[in-house]
């Protein structure tokens, strides 16, 4: 493989996951927080808020995971490695 | 490339492959044979608890049958929320397989110790962590929600593309190729990244450290089961209830 193809492609699967993770760690401190919050104000609908918390979580998380997918592919199925 | 993820000679519980497989050749195609094999093994384990739990079926259930109608359910409860009590019911099987094919083999693949039964090329593990398997499935849920929009308003579901304004029908086109995409790379992802996790950990260190992360990729794996049925149902559900049909309802 060229290795300059090789550094961008680590050096893209770096950035592709580092900045994949930021959006979602905003959000998921978000929903998080605001979940703490419903908690200590309705103690009662504990379950509720903490299975639609999980949900939402796993939502965001997936954005991460698209990062991954793509950092992934980098590095183990490069197309431009020909 | 990147060959110290490869290290089956210094440890050979340790050992990640990415990209190797077990072809087999069908005629033209070129199939990953460990894919089909955990597939059969985790279909074969849903029919036969299936078949044990209803064989005998008791009016007060007892030890698996009891298992299995706390599945049923769990999932005719999630078709529920998602669908609504009056459209949900001819939708509970579908759902309820995909959720416990998902479920069951991206378990399989953390629990079964399948590194024990060596294969000439590749390695046995969940079928999920093959993106063929996800984009399968994900396909099939774009078929039900197609099927699902047709059979309750005929050619009237493409009025959908362009109900509110025609400007946004590219967006509604492109919506229908993301749908299966990030269905198919979400759980994909998910199944791949807790294994890559778990293994690169125990390369590090072999004994020990790696169970709470072995306990969180189980956890994930749930979740992501779950994830994949509730938004196959939404997408359904949005099949049938179309954006502006509301004065049509019966």
């Amino acid at each position: 493989m060229d290795p300059i193809v090789q550094a961008a492609s680590v050096l893209a699967a770096a950035l592709a996951i580092g900045l994949a993770a930021i959006g979602p760690g905003i959000g998921q401190g978000n929903a998080a927080g605001q979940a703490v919050e419903g908690i200590a104000r309705q103690p009662e609908a504990e379950g509720k808020i903490r299975g639609t918390l999980l949900l939402t979580l796993a939502f965001m998380e997936s954005l991460t995971i698209y990062g991954l997918v793509i950092a992934l592919v980098l590095l183990f199925a490069n197309p431009f490695a020909s | 490339m990147l060959n110290f993820l490869v290290a089956p000679n210094s440890f050979p519980l340790a050992s990640l492959e990415v990209g190797h497989h077990l072809y087999w050749q069908i005629g033209n195609l070129k199939v990953h044979g460990q894919v089909f094999l955990v597939s059969w093994f985790v279909i074969g384990l849903l029919v036969i608890a299936s078949l044990l739990a209803t064989r005998n079926a008791q009016r007060v259930p007892r030890g698996i049958q009891n298992l299995m109608e706390y599945a049923l359910e769990y999932v005719r409860e999630l078709s529920r929320n998602q669908l609504g009590e009056k459209d949900y019911r001819p939708w509970v099987p579908f759902i309820g397989t995909l959720f416990l094919f998902i479920f069951v083999s991206n378990w399989s693949g953390a629990l079964i110790p399948w590194k024990l039964i060596k294969l000439p090329e590749g390695e046995l593990a969940a079928p999920t962590n093959d993106i063929n398997t996800t984009v399968a499935l994900a396909l099939l849920v774009s078929l039900a929600y197609f099927y699902a929009g047709f059979r309750k308003k005929g050619l009237g579901y493409f009025a959908k593309y362009i109900q509110p304004t025609p400007i946004l029908l590219p967006i509604a086109i492109l919506e229908d190729f993301t749908k299966p995409l990030s269905l198919s790379f979400r759980l994909f992802g998910n199944i791949l990244a807790d294994e890559l996790v778990v293994a690169v950990l125990v390369l590090l260190v072999p004994l020990f450290v790696p169970l709470p992360v072995m306990l969180l990729g189980l956890f994930t794996s749930a979740i992501q089961a779950l994830v994949f049925a509730t938004l196959a149902a939404a997408y359904i559900h949005e099949a049938i209830e179309g954006h502006g049909e509301e004065e049509h309802a019966p």
